[in-house]
């Protein structure tokens, strides 16, 4: 990690956001605090990293993925960096890059612009993290990926937002012939509001899209997270996961999958676990078919806790709180989405909250 | 180890068993017969404590503490363990952990369990996931055996699984109930018998799982009363040749 400046974030909110604050097991690290770049650097030959003015200033060809995925908003005004990262042809880094996105002045709006770009047969992990220290404040991440002929990304992003932030990222992912891209989002603190529709274009032919979202609702927040994929090319795939808990919140559960082309595949899940009084979960799942021979299936529900469920585990032994924490934990598969530690341990406190509370 | 009394248990406000007493030593596997809807099942769900299952009156006294209004966990903490017939799906948890979950604070050997049984292959499986009837029977039995209870209550442990896998079963039930014992050079059988303390009671349709397991007593319930108990196998003979019809003159 180079160029670390004085900073008010402090290691454990670095790591109940994934983020490992000696960069140990990553091949590159970027950090931003409000709007200023704290840590940029990368120990991999062939990957790119550079805040992103930078990189549209002196990258050759950088400036072709400036709203090319997204389209261009002029009333979002002026941002203020956000990442650049590229992964070169046929390059694999075994460890993933990390980026975190940090808040640290009461009242912010953080305007960024991210771009992931990842050449034909290279394969990339990021893991995002994005909070505050602050109570307060605005996050507007636009962010653009693209993934070329073959190449894979795979895209891990956690929110952790104090109690008044307000977040609206925009994201927009192309895939080309072949490629894959992978996003994992996992929201626990959803802050006040929280407002997003990620959209992929498979573009080329074999292109896969996979969304994968754990979202838990606690009082007070308002959660309006879909994902949107456009199967655009012949034999593309598209999965879209969403796993939603209310703890009192709010969550609106949106998937959208669009076929235009014969000999896609495309499925939609959205499921949803009331564990408390006043919470509540809106799932909405479309499918739009515009071409004959495709296969497009979904998959909704909405309910609380299975008594049975809890009951099975209590004749093992465990204790009722014991019983749903370790159900609340599977319905949202935690441990596939490789949550940090940090986070399964609050997801446990969450659980325990409520069920205290509704005693 | 048990002893019911009286006891009266109502399933969403109808009655289903009318004062049910029974009393099972330590050490010993008593089996429960009786034709389908005569409230085996509501026995054992209401001896370990199922919400579902209101106990209106009597008592469930598990060694020598009544427990008729302990919670569930609390029961199973003291020593009860119940093989579910059709236990639900739980998804997003791997069979793994919940073997390990029923171990407690004790260290097992998942996968030395789990070998025994033939289920190593779906540990990593979620909880009864498109199990077979076979496969879900096995999973309980592992997961009982992780659990190690003093009283283990079965429900229906042979149905759904073919003669072959019924022998696998019996033998990790004997094992369980430590009833498959060998003469020591020190201890005789007799001896080793007597220090037995893990007792059994087991829901059986066909009578098939005696063949294995043996039971030292055996009850007809009927219409939420049990109206006969004594030598399970010439209990079973007599439903064989008369149907259990001839067990409702015994009603009367």
């Amino acid at each position: 990690m180079s160029e670390v400046r004085e900073t008010t974030f402090t290691r454990e909110e670095l790591e109940r956001v994934g983020i490992e604050p000696q960069g140990y097991g990553r091949c590159g690290t970027f950090i931003q605090e409000d709007e200023r770049v704290v840590a940029c650097g990368v120990h991999q030959p062939g990957v790119d990293l550079l805040p992103t003015r930078k990189a549209l200033e002196n990258l050759e060809g950088a400036r072709d993925y400036l709203w090319s995925a997204l389209e261009e908003d002029p009333e979002l005004g002026e941002f203020h960096n956000g990442y650049f990262i590229r992964a070169q042809r046929d390059v694999k880094p075994l460890f993933p890059v990390q980026s975190c996105l940090y808040m640290g002045r009461e009242g912010i709006k953080q305007h960024v612009h991210n771009i992931v770009v990842v050449e034909e047969g290279a394969d990339l992990h990021v893991l995002t993290g994005c909070t505050s220290g602050t109570r307060r404040g605005t996050h507007v991440g636009i962010s653009e990926f693209y993934v070329k002929k073959g190449g894979r990304l795979h895209f891990t992003m956690i929110h952790v937002w104090g109690s008044d932030v307000e977040t609206m990222p925009r994201t927009g992912v192309i895939v080309e012939e072949g490629g894959v891209f992978i996003s994992d989002y996992i929201c626990m603190h959803p802050g006040k509001r929280i407002k997003m529709y990620p959209t992929a274009y498979l573009r080329g032919p074999g292109a896969t899209a996979r969304f994968h979202s754990v979202l838990v609702a606690v009082p007070g927040s308002y959660m309006d997270v879909g994902s949107r994929v456009y199967l655009q090319a012949t034999e593309t795939r598209a999965e879209i996961i969403s796993r939603a808990v209310s703890m009192g919140g709010t969550v609106m559960a949106r998937g959208h999958l669009i076929g235009e082309k014969p000999h896609i595949k495309a499925h939609l899940e959205c499921r949803g676990l009331l564990l408390k009084e006043g919470g509540m979960i809106h799932a909405i799942p479309e499918l739009e078919g515009k071409a004959v021979e495709l296969e497009m299936t979904h998959e909704a529900a909405v309910g609380k806790i299975a008594r049975e469920e809890v009951e099975y585990l209590m004749a093992r032994g465990l204790s009722e709180e014991e019983a749903t924490a370790a159900i609340v934990r599977g319905f949202l598969n935690v441990d596939i989405m490789g949550l940090p530690d940090a986070l399964k341990r609050e997801l446990d406190a969450i659980i325990k909250q409520s069920d205290q509370e509704s005693l | 180890m048990l002893r019911v009394k009286g006891l009266r248990v109502e399933v969403e406000g109808h009655e289903v068993l009318h004062g049910i007493g029974m009393h099972l030593p330590v050490g010993e596997v008593h089996a429960l017969l009786g034709p389908n809807g005569s409230g085996k099942t509501t026995l054992i769900m209401a001896i370990m404590g199922f919400e579902r299952y209101k106990v209106t009156r009597g008592h469930i006294l598990f060694k020598g503490e009544d427990v008729t209004h302990l919670p569930l966990y609390e029961r199973a903490r003291r020593g009860m363990g119940l093989a579910f017939q059709r236990p639900p799906v739980v998804r997003g948890v791997k069979t793994r952990q919940l073997v390990e979950m029923c171990a407690g604070v004790e260290d097992v050997d998942v996968d030395a369990i789990a070998r025994e049984l033939h289920c190593e292959e779906f540990l990593d499986r979620d909880v009864n996931l498109g199990f077979s009837g076979g496969e879900i029977k096995r999973s309980e039995l592992v997961q009982l055996t992780a659990q190690d209870p003093d009283l283990v209550l079965l429900d229906e442990p042979e149905s759904g699984v073919d003669l072959e896998n019924v022998a696998l079963l019996g033998s990790a039930i004997n094992r369980l109930l430590e009833r498959e014992l060998e003469p020591k050079r020190d201890e005789s059988l007799k001896e080793r018998k007597i220090k037995r303390r893990k007792s059994a009671l087991v829901i059986t349709h066909t009578g098939h799982i005696l063949d294995y397991v043996v039971a030292d007593r055996g009850h007809v319930l009927m219409d939420g009363h049990i109206v006969c108990s004594g030598n399970p196998k010439e209990i079973l003979r007599t439903v064989e040749k008369f149907g259990y019809e001839e067990c409702a003159r015994c009603l009367r």
